[in-house]
């Protein structure tokens, strides 16, 4: 069964497959299609919406639902995003487990509604207070806008820690044939820490403080050995690395505009192939390197090098020799062109 | 020698890191009394199995040391944002928020007041002790005029601090909370009042009745500077010459419990019901290549329907389609267009630089784009749009009447549908005319009416499209 339906549409789908029980809304564009189209199926299929009077509360909102054993969620975009980075760190303080869309427009302060990749830092090394991660996930395409969204809502119950789905306005407002999943995956069981109102969960406490020095630094241990665990679930798309000379690094939707770069580069002569971490964090690091290799690479980004600067970082972490990685980019809500990027690699290599 | 233990706590305080029965407030202070209060409440009702307090940030942050129930602890400010939450997803709980003045009436007052006016369905105790407790004696919004604290050292001045807040008479503003009462726990007889109104609020919540708020007046001699029996006679004298304690609102008895949830259908279910069509999923064929096509015109002339109607046809030909419009306030400014994109294959980039056919129903979108359609590629104009520019070398120009033609045929706004003729007649987009009908008759689906007019349109403009269209 198939719909042809915009990325933002199809990540409400994701999340109904996914048993999301409620959605806490608050309009902003280019993510309002999320909330509408939440706004009308979540009742439909006997789930709760709720419209908040800001995204701060929309995010706290989250954390009393998650601190109930919920699945939630809520969308947004950057300045969105800044307000519920307040929620977002004391899930992660309290385990707490909840999916944040983030339909990524050009910033900062107001900027505007275009699409942009400004917030990866935002969202990949903490946008909030204390030692936390979240599991990050760039879709690239509608189905993957439906696909990750069950796959968000999996890996935050499994790994106790929020995740984000870091997509922006030209992946929320195009529209593509989405294939409907099969199935319900089955419910995380919550019960054991999850406050409920009921007999057994009567002794359970929700909490992010810890007074006692000590403790808190055990609890911050604690969290990290769970970002540790996140490691193994890290995944990537590679499209014609095999026998690649230039490699194009590119999440999201400039991953699609490095794979149009990469047939067209084919085409002039050049093997080109794409590398795309289809998680952001845990980051594929290992396959990077694996699949880098020394080749000469390029990174396409609608941001200032965030994403350029990260992959320097894994490979460097990854033991690898330094390698110069180049970098085509736009900023502002102006989407890197197909030409501009085989232009760079004809210029560059 | 045995003292009566207090119901609905916990025997020992443990979660405190110490074995104790000793709370961690100060002598003379409120809170204590409150805490029990709500704790003997619970117990008395039999609601510790269904009960979740959500607690604050402030002096009253430690109540899960006490209460033998489920505990949240919220973020500062945050416990009504919380409590929404929790009350909408478990519809059987007894849901209560416990917040300080600084936290219910500074920081979270918007989500106190919005939590308060959408009807939520859980209890509000807001203690009301004038002051900051936990972080050292700052201004809350309910200090007094002319009250010294760390922040008002010279005592608040209205002039550059304004007025005392009063919580029960603004919540009394709004329609929805069920319940609001002002009461004291200053001296005995004011605590004997306090205890029926905490009971009220949570039986409220045991009927699911709705929202209901008891703001407590309660002494801190710590803050206030003074020992227990001063701080209490400050409250009674001064505190409530500024809050005068009563009760603001009872309709208890005409709330109405809400109603249980209908049985839903499953995602599968909900889905196989409304969507859309049966289209299959796209299949790859590399022979067919890929066509990038741009629409572009005045907001209200169908633009974005035109390219859907074409990239819906390519659907129902298992091709890969991409459609990208323009969306916010350019779009509102007046501009629309979108790019369509059908494919053999998976679709790279879904933004049209450099498009194949290029659809242009005014003039700014010509000017603006006819520059970018790629040489054996094909331009299509409304004859209103006046040709300033002239095509790159190896496009095709093409002029259709498509204005005229809808005004002529009686229905203006089907412009859009006389150039999805056109495009037709000129077998531009490699999709057959009977699915290029079938999409435009499906995005009549809401007005089955204007499909079947639509569909008229279509045939009688492809007859005119024939004899009208003309080469640039």
């Amino acid at each position: 069964m198939t719909k042809f339906i915009k990325g933002n549409e199809a990540v409400v789908v994701g999340a109904l497959y996914a048993g999301a029980d409620v959605y806490f809304g608050y309009p902003i564009t280019p993510a309002s299609e999320i909330a509408h189209a939440a706004a009308a199926w979540f009742p439909s299929l006997g789930r709760e919406y709720v419209q908040a009077e800001c995204e701060t509360a929309a995010a706290n909102m989250m954390f009393g639902a998650a601190a109930a054993g919920r699945l939630s969620m809520s969308a947004t975009s950057g300045p969105g995003m800044s307000l519920m980075q307040e929620g977002i760190s004391y899930m992660a303080g309290a385990e707490l487990p909840g999916v944040f869309v983030n339909i990524m427009r050009a910033g900062p302060g107001l900027g505007n509604v275009y699409p942009e990749q400004g917030d990866y830092n935002q969202a990949v090394k903490g946008g909030g207070h204390g030692n936390y991660q979240c599991v990050v996930l760039a879709p690239a395409s509608v189905q993957e806008m439906c696909d990750l969204t069950l796959r968000a809502f999996a890996l935050s119950a499994k790994h106790r820690t929020p995740a984000i789905l870091l997509a922006d306005g030209l992946l929320g407002q195009m529209m593509e044939t989405l294939v409907l999943p099969q199935e319900m995956p089955p419910r995380p069981d919550m019960t054991a820490w999850a406050v409920q109102g009921t007999p057994e969960t009567r002794g359970n406490l929700v909490k992010s403080i810890f007074l006692n020095a000590h403790e808190q630094e055990q609890h911050n241990r604690h969290l990290q050995e769970r970002y540790a665990a996140m490691r193994a679930d890290a995944a990537h798309e590679a499209y014609l690395c095999d026998d690649a000379e230039v490699v194009l690094l590119g999440y999201g939707i400039s991953s699609r505009v490095a794979r149009s770069a990469a047939e067209e580069l084919r085409a002039q002569g050049v093997k080109a192939g794409v590398f795309r971490p289809v998680t952001l964090n845990p980051f594929p690091a290992e396959a990077l390197c694996k699949t880098l290799d020394g080749r000469k690479a390029l990174v396409v980004e609608m941001s200032n090098g965030q994403f350029r600067d990260d992959v320097q970082m894994h490979i460097a972490k990854e033991g690898k020799r330094y390698q110069s990685v180049s970098l085509v980019n736009h900023m502002g809500g102006v989407v890197v062109t197909v030409d501009e990027v085989v232009k760079a690699v004809r210029i560059s290599f | 020698m045995t003292t009566k233990q207090t119901t609905g706590m916990y025997d020992n305080f443990t979660r405190s890191g110490r074995d104790t029965r000793a709370t961690h407030y100060c002598a003379g202070c409120g809170h204590g009394i409150i805490n029990k209060l709500i704790a003997e409440a619970l117990a008395d009702m039999g609601l510790q199995d269904r009960a979740i307090i959500v607690g604050p940030v402030g002096c009253g942050v430690f109540g899960y040391y006490y209460w033998d129930c489920g505990n949240i602890s919220a973020a500062h400010g945050r416990a009504h944002a919380v409590a929404t939450a929790v009350n909408r997803t478990e519809r059987d709980a007894v849901v209560l928020a416990y917040q300080g003045d600084g936290d219910f009436a500074a920081i979270g007052f918007n989500n106190s007041f919005q939590a308060a006016s959408r009807g939520e369905h859980f209890a509000a105790f807001f203690v009301n002790n004038a002051i900051y407790g936990m972080t050292g004696g700052q201004m809350a919004p309910t200090t007094l005029t002319g009250m010294k604290t760390m922040t008002t050292p010279g005592g608040r001045d209205p002039a550059t601090a304004g007025l005392p807040l009063h919580v029960c008479e603004v919540f009394s503003q709004l329609d929805a909370p069920v319940y609001i009462e002002r009461v004291s726990v200053a001296d005995t007889p004011r605590i004997m009042k306090a205890r029926k109104a905490i009971r009220k609020a949570i039986e409220i919540q045991r009927d699911g009745k709705g929202y209901a708020l008891v703001e407590i007046i309660a002494p801190c001699p710590t803050n206030m500077g003074t020992d227990s029996l001063k701080a209490a006679e400050f409250c009674n004298t001064q505190m409530e010459a500024e809050f005068p304690l009563g009760c603001f609102r009872d309709r208890t008895a005409e709330a109405v419990p809400r109603p249980p949830r209908p049985p839903a259908p499953t995602p599968m279910a909900f889905f196989a019901d409304t969507h859309d069509d049966d289209a299959p999923a796209a299949e790859v064929d590399e022979a067919f290549g890929e066509i990038r096509l741009k629409f572009s015109g005045f907001g209200g002339q169908g633009i974005l329907s035109l390219g859907l109607c074409v990239a819906e046809a390519a659907r129902m030909e298992k091709r890969f389609i991409t459609w990208f419009p323009t969306y916010g306030p350019e779009q509102r400014g007046g501009a629309a267009a979108c790019s369509v994109v059908i494919s053999g294959k998976p679709i790279g980039s879904p933004a049209v630089d450099h498009p194949n056919v290029l659809v242009c129903m005014n003039q700014p979108s010509y000017e603006r784009f006819v520059g970018t359609v790629v040489p054996g590629g094909v331009v299509i104009v409304d004859e209103t749009v006046t040709r300033t520019v002239a095509p790159p070398e190896g496009v095709r120009l093409v002029i259709m009447p498509a204005i005229s033609l809808a005004a002529k045929l009686g229905v203006p706004k089907a412009a859009n549908t006389m150039m999805l003729a056109a495009l037709s007649r000129l077998g531009v987009t490699h999709v057959t005319r009977d699915n290029l009908i079938r999409a435009l008759v499906d995005s009549f689906a809401k007005r089955p009416a204007l499909a079947e007019k639509n569909v008229t349109l279509f045939e009688a403009a492809e007859i005119e499209a024939d004899s009208r269209i003309r080469l640039g």
